[in-house]
């Protein structure tokens, strides 16, 4: 029989970044995400699976640990709250400049500044749309359970080394600390030196005879060689578009109306729908999992069905907007959102969508 | 008839193994080619090309990957220990070195400079000084002399204004956490062949895990100072020398 934990959202990514094989951890500490570093530090994995875990100066070094890290083909990743986050975006667009993967996780709270502690989800932007500076992009998992923050570990891994791009799991201060029962994933060994060679014949491994000098670059000063790079960049992000897009609907066969929430606000309007079925109100939700790829075609095939939907997000309405391109003026797409940490119950989500009936 | 440069008999001197045949793109009279063939030389002696990676900066030698023949990883501006402390400790029988300008180890990239060096990662830090940003067109460094012209004090380094030249050698040799840490220049024989040996000596001492050690190369950018080479070779003896005495401050 499965084992079952009771762990918060935080402590389950600690425990499943061992689990599956990683490497390295490289962090520095803010609320409301330190879990993650505290609990792997109290796990000592040096000691088991050989994981390097190291607290770092600042997120700039943490993001540049994970590049130095992830140069080498090591699994390497990091975690942060948004105004940490914030800090990365330089490392982050290097990471996507010189295609190397690793996983990313933000544990949102309010902001802009120091914010708030509490939960939010408003780097939807910053995550989907690129923080940093170029045309880029990251695979964005988004958990609405303890146990999606075990899961969306090695998933986010596995998805960064098959396309070489970075992953991010974009969760919420609510998620994190939040505890729940869970069933961590299965022990897998960390990938030898030899396997490493063999499968990022791309890493600075160091140089053998039989090979030229792998050099871990950015840089192209000819612009026509660095167009062709990002054509290609460009190139297997479509193939991301197609065939990695993930989500979960729940009662959307009969709805008339759709709510499409992520994360947290995803669990509270699950409960929205809940009592306006019992109104006999008929409602779904659609919760994408992947923000980047986002489920636009399945939106879109929802636009031909549906009276209108509702975005409901802890934000002042950033994922609408790519909602409202899937629909391209089919329906009408409302958003409710609270911000500054405040968590909306879920009569405030029912009152909006009765509001736009 | 053969030459008898190439009879193995007369060979005194050749090109390392490690260098590759790229032409260098660094100017007449500029350090780096120097400092490039003195690394490349060490590795080739020590046999550790196979398990060498070095960490590229930004600036003029962001390109020593195409010279210097073993796997790299191409940093951020100032970045460039961060990465080190990864690749190392990750890879630790593998030797890490990075290599740096002023403006990167000495002002973007000083946190990550002091704790690296702070937490005595088993790393190399190679820092080349010449008082000046060299690829950008010649402007201030942490390290620019008082009085010293640049695009950007075009006046002279005016303390007032811009603060004053950002000593950071001796600074690191406080830290607890560096064994080695040496001045030295390469504009005569004799200071090549004691740079040669210093850089010997920080990659052996990062082999056996004694703690980070740094060699900071006092360098001319003849291009920046606007000088010919050897007046720039002058001129650093009588000005950068003074301000940045060589010789080791830290053997442990």
């Amino acid at each position: 029989m499965e084992e079952v934990s009771l762990l918060k959202g935080n402590e389950a990514i600690a425990l499943a970044a061992i689990r599956c094989g990683a490497d390295g951890y490289f962090g520095y500490p803010i609320t409301p995400q330190s879990e993650i570093m505290e609990t792997l530090m109290a796990q000592k994995p040096w000691e088991t699976t050989g994981m390097t875990v190291l607290q770092a100066e600042s997120e700039v070094a943490s993001i540049y640990m994970v590049f130095g890290g992830a140069s080498t083909g090591k699994k390497v990743m990091t975690s942060s709250s948004s105004p940490g986050v914030s800090l990365m975006q330089e490392g982050v667009s290097f990471l996507c400049g010189a295609d190397l993967p690793c996983l990313i996780v933000n544990v949102m709270r309010g902001g802009p500044g120091l914010g708030t502690i509490q939960p939010s989800q408003s780097d939807y932007f910053q995550s989907t749309k690129g923080g940093g500076h170029g045309d880029y992009k990251l695979i964005v998992l988004a958990p609405a359970s303890v146990q999606e923050m075990a899961d969306f570990v090695d998933l986010g891994f596995t998805l960064s080394s098959k396309y070489r791009i970075p992953s991010m799991i974009l969760s919420d201060g609510a998620i994190g600390q939040m505890m729940e029962k869970v069933v961590l994933p299965p022990f897998k060994p960390r990938q030898t030196a030899e396997e490493i060679i063999k499968q990022c014949p791309w890493a600075a491994t160091g140089k053998p005879a039989n090979r030229k000098n792998n050099i871990i670059s950015s840089l192209e000063l000819d612009p026509s060689k660095m167009e062709k790079k990002n054509v290609e960049r460009q190139e297997r992000y479509r193939i991301v578009e197609a065939t990695e897009v993930r989500y979960d609907e729940y009662m959307c066969e009969d709805a008339d109306y759709l709510i499409i929430a992520f994360g947290s606000a995803a669990r509270i309007s699950q409960n929205a729908v809940e009592i306006l079925r019992e109104e006999g109100i008929k409602v779904g939700m659609l919760r994408p999992i992947t923000l980047w790829p986002f489920p636009s075609k399945v939106i879109s095939k929802y636009a031909e069905k549906v009276k209108s939907m509702l975005t409901v997000e802890l934000n002042a309405g950033q994922m609408i907007e790519d909602v409202k391109l899937a629909v391209n003026g089919k329906v009408p797409v409302l958003h409710y959102g609270r911000m500054g940490g405040i968590v909306p119950n879920p009569e405030e989500i029912v009152d909006a969508l009765k509001k736009q009936m | 008839m053969s030459n008898p440069i190439i009879n193995p008999k007369n060979l005194v001197y050749e090109k390392s193994s490690v260098l590759l045949d790229n032409t260098m793109h660094y100017c007449p009279g500029c350090s780096h080619g120097t400092v490039h063939r003195i690394v490349a030389e060490v590795i080739e002696e020590m046999n550790m090309q196979d398990k060498t990676i070095g960490c590229a900066p930004v600036g003029c030698a962001v390109f020593i990957y195409n010279y210097i023949n073993v796997d790299f990883a191409e940093c951020a501006h100032g970045r460039a220990p961060a990465l080190a402390t990864a690749i190392k400790r990750l890879n630790p029988d593998h030797l890490v070195f990075t290599y740096q300008g002023d403006g990167d180890l000495a002002a973007i990239g000083t946190g990550e400079t002091i704790h690296a060096c702070n937490r005595g990662e088993n790393i190399t830090i190679i820092f080349i000084n010449n008082g000046i940003y060299g690829m950008t067109g010649g402007q201030m460094a942490p390290t620019t002399l008082v009085g010293m012209k640049s695009s950007t004090c075009p006046y002279g380094r005016d303390v007032q204004l811009n603060g004053y030249p950002l000593n950071i050698t001796p600074l690191l040799a406080q830290l607890e956490g560096t064994c080695y840490v040496t001045r030295q220049s390469v504009h005569t024989a004799n200071n090549v062949k004691k740079t040669k040996k210093a850089i010997r000596k920080a990659f052996e001492n990062s082999m056996v895990g004694k703690g980070t050690s740094v060699v900071e190369v006092v360098s001319s950018c003849n291009s920046g100072w606007k000088m010919s080479p050897v007046k720039a070779n002058t001129w650093m003896e009588e000005n950068m020398l003074k301000a940045y005495p060589l010789g080791d401050l830290k053997d442990k």
